[in-house]
This record gives C-alpha cells, sequence and structure tokens, in this order.
C-alpha cells in the first residue's frame, strides 16, 4: 500500500491568469508506487495543473508540497531538481539527433579535464543501450537517430530519460493519444514498470481506455475544478466515463449512431 | 480482466529484458559512416579531382605551384566555412560575415597607419572588435527573436559602411597600403601571412623532384599559413560538435531550441558564442589577407558571407539546422577552390564558375534533402 505521506500535493491551489480562474480550490496528491491518473475533457484545467505541479506557473492561492513540505518552485529546472520530472507532448526529443545525444541532453556525462573535457560517449551508449534493454527496446544502435524510432519507442526513451536521472514524481502529458492501440500498449506497460519501480506517475489523459486499466486512483477534472479523487476499486469505467465532461454526450452520439444504422431506416437509404 | 493481464506480461517483461546479440561492431561502423553528413562532400572532392585530373591533367593545377594555389583559395574560404558550418547547425546564418572582413581590415590597417600601433596589437584590437561585433549580432537574434537572415542582412549593410566612411573620413581614400613595411620578418606576420614547410621544398627543388629555379631554389617556397589554419580551425570546430557538450547543444539548439530549453540547454548563450565564432573567423580571414598583401581594402570579403554558407551546405548543412559537419564543410571549401583555379588553369572562361557554383549548391540541397529524410525514416 501507498506511503502515507504523499510525494507531491497541491492543497486548495487555485491559479488564476488574470480574470479567468483556471484551476480553483483543487487538491491532488500523487503517491509512490501509484499511477494516478487526470482525466478531464479539453478546456478542464489538466494542462495548468500540470504546468503547476512542473514549476512553469506558480500558485495563486494554495500551497504545494514534496515529501510532506512546503515549496514553492519558480522555474521548471527547480522542479526537476526536486526530482519531479515531465515528458511534454512534443517530447522534448530532437529527430535528428541520435538516441544517445538526446538521452543525455543537457546532463552529458564527461571525462578529461580542461581542455580534453569531452562527452563519454561509450559510457552514454552503453547506458542507454542498458537502459532501453530493460523496457524491452532493442536499439541496434544507440547512435541511431531519435527519428528512426516509432512513435511509442520514442514515448519510451522520453520517459526512460527522465527516470535514469533521477526522478521520483513522473507527470506524463498525453503519452498515448498519438499512438496506435499497439503502441499504445508498450507505453502503458512501461508505465507499469515505473511504478513497479517506486515512482509515483501522474497520467493525465482524456482517454479511460488507457487510463483506467493502469490506473489506481483517478481525479477527474471538469472547468478547473476537481470533481472528486477516487480509487479504482470504488469506481467502475462506465462511472468514469459519465463523470467526464463529454460522458454523457458520447452515449448520446452513439444513441444517434445506432439510429443511422439501423435496418431500413431513412437515413441508411439516403447513405447507401 | 484485461488490467491484470497487462500487469502480467509487465512482471515477465521487467525480469528478462529481451537483450538482442549485440550487431557486428564492423557493420555498425560502416552504417554510421555511411550516415555521417560529409560523405556527400568527399564523394564530390574525388569527382572533382578526376575530372580535373582527366581534363586539366597537363594545364599546371596538379604541379606544385597549382597545389600551392587552389589550397590557398580553399583554406581561406575553409576558415570561414568551418565556424559558418557550425552556426548553420544551430539554426543561424550570418550575412554580416563578409562585411566583417572588411572592417576587421580597414581596422588593422588603420591603427598600424594612423595611429602607430604595432602589428600584434592592431591584430589584438580587430579580435577584440570581432568579439563585440559577434555578440551584438547574436544578442540581437535572441533577444528580438526576429530571424537572423534579416538582423545580419542589416549588419551586412551597416558594417560594410562603417567601413568606407571611416577609412575615406581619416585616410581620404578607400586603400590603406605599407601595413607591414619594415616588419616583413616578424613573428605576426609570419603566423598569419607567411608560409611554411621552406626547408622541405628547399630540399624537394635542390634535389629536382619540383619545379626550381635556374640557382636550384624551388619556384614554391612553401605553403601558404592559412592552410594551417584551416585545418587547426575544422579540426577544432570538429572537436567541439562531436566531443564536448556544446557541440551537443550546438546540434540541439539548431533542432528544436524550445525542446533544447526544457531539458536545460542555455540556448541563448550557445548561440551568442556561435555568432562571435563567425565573427572571429571573418577577422581571422581579414589577418591573413592583409598581412599576406600588406595592405587592407574596405571591399574585402564581398560575398564571402555566401561562399562561406554554399561550402558549408556541400559539405552536408541543412538550411534548416540541427544537421552538418565541420570536416563536411572543409571539403566543401576545397571543392570550391579547387573548381575556381581549375577553371582558371584550364583555359576556360572563368565567368563559367559562378553557373558550377550556383548548379553544385542545388544538387547539394537536394542531395542533403534526401540524407535528412532518410535519416529520420522510421525502420
Amino acid at each position: 500500500m501507498a506511503d502515507p505521506v504523499p510525494l507531491i500535493e497541491l492543497r486548495n491551489v487555485t491559479r488564476r491568469f488574470g480574470s479567468v480562474t483556471a484551476l480553483r480550490d483543487m487538491s491532488f496528491a500523487a503517491h509512490a508506487g501509484e499511477v494516478h491518473c487526470l482525466l478531464g475533457d479539453n478546456g478542464a484545467g489538466k494542462s495548468t495543473l500540470i504546468k503547476t505541479l512542473s514549476g512553469v506557473h506558480t500558485p495563486s492561492e494554495g500551497q504545494m508540497y514534496v515529501d510532506g513540505r512546503p515549496v514553492t518552485f519558480t522555474s521548471p529546472r527547480q522542479a526537476l531538481d526536486a526530482g519531479i520530472a515531465t515528458v511534454f507532448q512534443d517530447l522534448s526529443m530532437i529527430p535528428l539527433m541520435s538516441i544517445t545525444r538526446n538521452f543525455f541532453l543537457g546532463r552529458e556525462p564527461v571525462k578529461g579535464a580542461w581542455v580534453t573535457k569531452r562527452i563519454d560517449m561509450k559510457k552514454a551508449d552503453a547506458i542507454v543501450y542498458e537502459e532501453l534493454g530493460k523496457i524491452g527496446i532493442n536499439v541496434r544502435d544507440p547512435q541511431q537517430a531519435v527519428g528512426t524510432l516509432s512513435g511509442g519507442e520514442r514515448q519510451c526513451v522520453a520517459i526512460a530519460r527522465a527516470v535514469y536521472h533521477g526522478a521520483r514524481v513522473l507527470i506524463l502529458d498525453e503519452p498515448t493519444s498519438a499512438l496506435g492501440v499497439h503502441q499504445a500498449s508498450i507505453v502503458l506497460r512501461y508505465v507499469a514498470q515505473a511504478r513497479a519501480r517506486g515512482l509515483a506517475v501522474i497520467f493525465i489523459t482524456h482517454n479511460i481506455h488507457h487510463a483506467y486499466p493502469i490506473g489506481d486512483v483517478f481525479t477527474m477534472l471538469n472547468r478547473g475544478r476537481s470533481l472528486g479523487t477516487f480509487r479504482k476499486g470504488d469506481i467502475t469505467e462506465k462511472e468514469v466515463l459519465d463523470m467526464m465532461a463529454g460522458g454523457r454526450e458520447i452515449r448520446e452520439l452513439q444513441q444517434e449512431l445506432e439510429r443511422f444504422t439501423k435496418p431500413g431506416s431513412g437515413a441508411e437509404a439516403v447513405i447507401s | 480482466m484485461p488490467w491484470t493481464l497487462i500487469g502480467m506480461t509487465i512482471v515477465t517483461d521487467a525480469l528478462n529484458p529481451a537483450h538482442p546479440p549485440e550487431p557486428k561492431p564492423v557493420s555498425r561502423r560502416l552504417v554510421r559512416l555511411m550516415r555521417r553528413p560529409e560523405l556527400g562532400a568527399i564523394t564530390g572532392t574525388i569527382i572533382v579531382f578526376l575530372a580535373f585530373g582527366i581534363t586539366a591533367g597537363n594545364s599546371g593545377l596538379f604541379s606544385m605551384a597549382g597545389i600551392a594555389n587552389f589550397l590557398q583559395v580553399s583554406a581561406q574560404l575553409g576558415i570561414l566555412a568551418a565556424a559558418v558550418a557550425l552556426l548553420m547547425i544551430g539554426g543561424e546564418f550570418d550575412l554580416s560575415l563578409g562585411s566583417m572582413i572588411g572592417f576587421a581590415s580597414v581596422t588593422i590597417g588603420l591603427c598600424v597607419t594612423q595611429f602607430g600601433l604595432s602589428i600584434s596589437v592592431a591584430v589584438a584590437i580587430a579580435f577584440v572588435i570581432a568579439i563585440i561585433v559577434g555578440a551584438l549580432n547574436g544578442i540581437l537574434v535572441v533577444r528580438t527573436r526576429l530571424p537572423s537572415f534579416i538582423v545580419t542582412l542589416a549588419g551586412l549593410f551597416i558594417l560594410r559602411g562603417l567601413t568606407l566612411a571611416i577609412t575615406r573620413t581619416v585616410t581620404g581614400r578607400t586603400q590603406i597600403p605599407y601595413i607591414t613595411d619594415g616588419q616583413e620578418g616578424s613573428f605576426v606576420v609570419w603566423l598569419f601571412g607567411g608560409k611554411f614547410g621552406a626547408p622541405v621544398f628547399a630540399w624537394l627543388g635542390s634535389h629536382g623532384l619540383i619545379a626550381a629555379r635556374p640557382d636550384g631554389s624551388p619556384m614554391v617556397q612553401g605553403l601558404s599559413m592559412s592552410i594551417l589554419w584551416w585545418v587547426a580551425v575544422t579540426a577544432f570546430a570538429t572537436w567541439l560538435l562531436i566531443k564536448t557538450r556544446f557541440g551537443n547543444w550546438v546540434f540541439a539548439v539548431g533542432g528544436d531550441d524550445r525542446a533544447a530549453r526544457n531539458v536545460g540547454v542555455p540556448v541563448d548563450r550557445v548561440k551568442i558564442l556561435l555568432f562571435i565564432g563567425t565573427a572571429l573567423s571573418a577577422t581571422l580571414f581579414a589577418v591573413i589577407q592583409v598581412l599576406e598583401a600588406g595592405s587592407a581594402d574596405t571591399l574585402r570579403g564581398t560575398q564571402k558571407e555566401f561562399q562561406a554558407i554554399i561550402a558549408a551546405v556541400i559539405g552536408g548543412c541543412l538550411l534548416t539546422g540541427g544537421y552538418g559537419s565541420a570536416i563536411g564543410a572543409m571539403f566543401g571549401a576545397l571543392i570550391f577552390g579547387t573548381v575556381e583555379m581549375g577553371i582558371f588553369y584550364t583555359g576556360i572562361d572563368t565567368d563559367w564558375f559562378q553557373v558550377f557554383l550556383g548548379s553544385m549548391l542545388l544538387i547539394a540541397v537536394l542531395v542533403n534533402n534526401y540524407v535528412r529524410r532518410k535519416a529520420t525514416e522510421a525502420r
């Protein structure tokens, strides 16, 4: 069971941009060894929440805690130093650069001193080969360009990079939204591995079918407010879907679509 | 239930990471070699040498004097091309490069002839000014977030205008002669404008291995120091790019500066340093020309900004940044110099050189685009 002190916690956080309130009285906690899913439609306040957690925005009201201690981050670098790593949707990877160069970008291991100070490429390659091997990605050559990897592999490399560089809290922004079923399952599997290693994973998505199998805890967001936090045993997939904005709309859409396909209906005649 | 199934696969995967057999290092090295950006330029160099070897074999292009000539032309451009390649990999252009050459030339000229400073002090002042101009270019680009193409195009006119205006106001002319008078033997003049390898050439001449004058001294008494500078600058740029953290940042900044910033790369600092690099290379070019010729001219370096970009592009640099090599730029400059001299030696009308240059650029851009597509294709 999870540690009683959350790794990262927001208490009654409000964030305003001018007259717009993007987050209202938000409370949220992520524990080590748990996948906490944040669900909500576009505009629900998911990205503001991520950016608050990762140090891009500071709360207008309320307080953030790491390991139970109050903290105020004024830059993403500070959050990173506290072990809070965010894998943004664009992954922050450069397609024309090699996997190794991307993996260590900004934190290159060096050897030698002064004028002979250089990147320890051999060591870096070995680490990349090992780290990616652990998650089942077989790179033929760590010096091949990131652009040659598939979308799911790229996502995994981005996560592996965050984990390797000491992340304790892993914030994943829509990690599966651009991927097909097979690719998404590679990523979900890896998320479960990160959880098994004791990381707190915050998984942001609007896709309940990806979130429900992997999640331990679910927080639903709508218009900047939390609709509540539930453990998996206390809520079904359907209830989660209903609570997300758009759940009802999807059901209505389903009914509407069913009408189109009823045999003998006028609509079918028009279509065919 | 599906999620428990996923949970089980995870456990097995985590316990038995599927490690494939490592590929043979030889084939891996070959694949890596094929992926190098300078491959096209090296192939181009071989083709150019073969073509002139067949058509201009007896014209003197490949005599000692001819080789010394085209190496010198290539070297001067190559010094610029190495710095420009770094800047282009970093995703920026410096069109003020050619004007910076003129500006640095007259700075040295005026310092020596008007203010009576020694040549070494004048050269030092020129390099300090280059650092200031480069930093200004860089700061303007990163602060305004305007395309460097426009910012440095302004620099092209401002610097050339200043060069002309200041020189004409102070001396009443546009050329400054007699700069090295009386100091021909000094170390600084030799270091930048001298020749090296004299004993070797003397030995070759006295043994009749290369063309010699009747008294036994060789026709070619040594190679221009610019060739050593060319090799040194290229080696330094290559070391920076491939081996150092800074080089990694240069690729990242040119590939995607937002992503680079997200992972903590000091993007602005990298770009400013690259602009300082091109200004320094322009000044090195100017110092070499001034000390070789002994005079400065306000029009020195005209169009060099484009020639350096062409050499870098032939060498495999992408116009969009994030990809390229300094060694490639070296071969790009070598192609440039060889063809320029080759056309002269074969007696072809030199007007054709520009046609060749444009075609070369077009082919290089097409090849680079193809290579880039191949490099990022999912396999």
